[in-house]
């Protein structure tokens, strides 16, 4: 038991914190309840599948600073898709969406394997490739959301046999984040290839010793921040029911939720629990700030330094673990 | 055996004649570029487009020095061209209130701060410049919209010497030739002749060694990415000269093009390598290559990928040929 509680004592904190706020919520906002939590839920979906993609690429041992233009991509593509479709194609689209996300970030690790560049400057190249392919679908914000689709993230989830005042507390976008997540990791982190993601993490040396195919490896870790970064920007699409082709603020709040989420700058350590639990600290103090009605423009400043903060701290732990 | 063995020592040949003197070739792709578009659209070349193109070359050839003196150190700087919006929006408001001079002051103190910031969380946080000019670069966008809340009534007017600078021409020489000569040449001289340029290369090629023999990295990142903000601020100043009307997006388009024009500029992204000589003529490709593509009516999205594909070749094929030296 006390070992279990060292081993995940990062989480159990940021568990802590994001209690904290709940609490700190409720005194400023009294009426906060389950619309709230659903509302949160539903605007932190974008920020968390990046967050996920995010946190797989660092423990791979690299970044991927294309990831919000993958999901202004996605965005587009799907808001055009289901423009043209409509409620009927609704199947069709998330397909094509998440092999569009596989295809985006597999290109991305095969190029950095394959020319030898490193990651942050394959993937800064790639940024601008993948906002240039956004623009090219939609020049404009347009398209729209089907219906069908927009009902799977709002509102609260339905089940037998409890009573709607504990279902109403369940907003469905959050089930959705879940099933999503634990629908790829739960098996990948058990297999084979999960360990291979975090050997070649923590030493890639060493992993190419013991016989770990490390391209395929690290193509593999692109390709799967590429399908959560699709899931993003399908979730933004059907959150806003509109296309938006400008790349949001999603790259620098992946990362800071990342490293605030107990995932090493360099790779092989962390889970996907941490980083996700810190997204939803970082947009409850978002929330927090509008609910006290500070200026939009100020509170970006004061994430905008949070953030810096907290990357800036990772860079000072990554520093650390080096010198030990 | 003639094949297998004549073959590399050329690559090789090739590959160290174009790492010594990047600007040979690529003054070749410039004249190759400029005949393309002669023959496109013959009589398009003339005095006044080749002023035309040397203007619209200069602020992005002075950005393009923040993105090359910071790569020589392995870094980057993507705040550059929000600090010159930064710059160029602080001076036209402030001029109204303050007059000439100081509004000018502030806007430097304005874009020092960043650079500040920036060279604060690199030389002691040890954060990668890439995400720490990133995450400042949201911050002074963040800053710059409550600023301008608080300057809406007083209007922004831009002083006659930046316009006079900015669109003036002298036969094919434009007048902002009169800050970018000496600041072309200050930067070359100090890049190779002084120790704060022999320093970057130093710690650009190996940061422990330069530490070793007594380089105190932090102070050549603090100044340097300070200095990068300072070079990006003038800038902004000489860019608003030219286009006249203070924006909050003003520069932030020149970015993407920056750090096309140091990496085409033969400056390797890892450090160490390269300087800013092949980076003037890079900007000048650049230039050219974007009133092709507007002949081309190629639109702006085909222009970003083109840009990404350029950045990513280019690096690629140094890869190449530095793994081969």
């Amino acid at each position: 038991m006390i070992r279990l509680l060292q081993k995940n004592g990062w989480v159990l904190g940021l568990v802590a914190l994001m209690v904290l706020l709940f609490v700190m919520t409720k005194v400023i906002q009294p009426n906060f309840g389950a619309s709230g939590i659903g509302a949160l839920s539903r605007a932190a979906l974008p920020f968390a599948f990046a967050t996920a993609g995010m946190a797989i690429v660092v423990i791979v041992g690299g970044i991927d600073l294309s990831v919000a233009s993958m999901m202004a991509v996605a965005g587009v593509a799907s808001a055009a898709l289901m423009h043209a479709l409509g409620n009927e194609g609704s199947l069709l689209v998330i397909l094509a969406v998440l092999a569009l996300g596989l295809a985006m970030g597999a290109i991305n690790g095969a190029l950095i394997v394959v020319t030898k560049v490193p990651d942050i400057v394959v993937t800064l190249a790639m940024l601008f490739v993948w906002e240039g392919v956004a623009l090219l679908i939609l020049s404009a914000p347009g398209g729209s959301a089907a219906p069908a689709l927009r009902a799977i993230i709002t509102g609260p989830v339905s089940v037998p046999f409890l009573p709607e005042a504990i279902t109403a507390f369940i907003p469905k976008s959050l089930v959705v984040l879940v099933v999503c997540l634990a629908v790829v990791w739960v098996p990948l982190s058990h297999s084979k290839l999960g360990l291979w993601i975090y050997a070649v993490g923590s030493d890639p040396l060493a992993a190419f010793r013991s016989g770990v195919p490390i391209g395929l490896t690290r193509i593999v870790a692109y390709a799967l921040c590429g399908l959560f970064a699709a899931l993003g920007g399908l979730s933004l699409t059907l959150s806003t029911g509109i296309g938006e082709p400008i790349p949001g603020p999603y790259l620098m709040a992946s990362v800071a939720a990342v490293v605030l989420g107990g995932v090493v700058l360099g790779g092989g350590v962390g889970g996907l629990l941490g980083p996700i639990i810190a997204v939803f600290i970082l947009r409850i103090l978002r929330m927090d700030l509008t609910l006290l009605s500070v200026d939009p423009n100020v509170s970006a400043i004061i994430e905008g330094t949070i953030m810096a903060v907290v990357v800036m701290f990772g860079g000072l732990v990554a520093l650390r673990g080096r010198r030990a | 055996m003639t094949a297998s063995v004549t073959q590399t020592p050329i690559l090789r040949r090739v590959g160290n004649f174009l790492r010594d003197n990047p600007v040979i070739p690529l003054i070749v792709l410039l004249l190759v570029l400029v005949a393309v578009l002669q023959y496109l659209r013959p009589g398009i070349v003339n005095e006044r487009w080749i002023a035309n193109t040397i203007k619209f070359a200069i602020p992005l050839a002075m950005i393009a020095a923040c993105q090359t003196l910071t790569m020589l150190t392995g870094g980057i700087d993507l705040s550059a061209g929000i600090v010159a919006t930064v710059a160029s929006f602080v001076m036209a408001t402030q001029v109204p209130l303050v007059g000439v001079g100081p509004a000018i002051a502030y806007a430097m103190i304005a874009a020092v701060l960043v650079g500040l910031l920036n060279g604060v969380g690199v030389a002691f946080f040890r954060v990668h410049p890439l995400i720490m000019t990133l995450g400042s670069g949201l911050i002074a966008t963040g800053c710059l919209q409550v600023y301008q809340r608080l300057v809406i009534a007083s209007g922004s007017s831009v002083p006659e010497f930046l316009t006079w600078l900015g669109t003036g021409r002298w036969g094919v020489v434009p007048n902002a030739m009169i800050v970018f000569l000496p600041f072309a040449a200050l930067i070359l001289w100090a890049q190779s002749r002084t120790g704060f340029g022999r320093l970057l290369y130093a710690v650009g090629s190996n940061e422990r060694a330069a530490r070793l023999s007594g380089v105190r990295a932090w102070q050549v990142y603090l100044a340097l990415y300070v200095l990068s903000a300072l070079i990006a601020g003038v800038a902004g100043l000489l860019y608003i000269g030219m286009i006249r009307t203070a924006s909050l997006s003003l520069a932030n388009a020149l970015m993407l093009p920056s750090v096309a024009a140091a990496v085409v500029g033969g400056t390797s992204i890892f450090g160490g390598r390269g300087g800013y000589g092949g980076t003037i003529v890079g900007a000048l490709i650049l230039t050219v290559l974007g009133t092709l593509l507007t002949l081309l009516q190629m639109p702006e999205g085909a222009r970003r990928v083109l840009f990404g594909a350029i950045i990513l070749a280019v690096t690629a094929i140094y890869v190449r040929l530095t793994d081969q030296g």
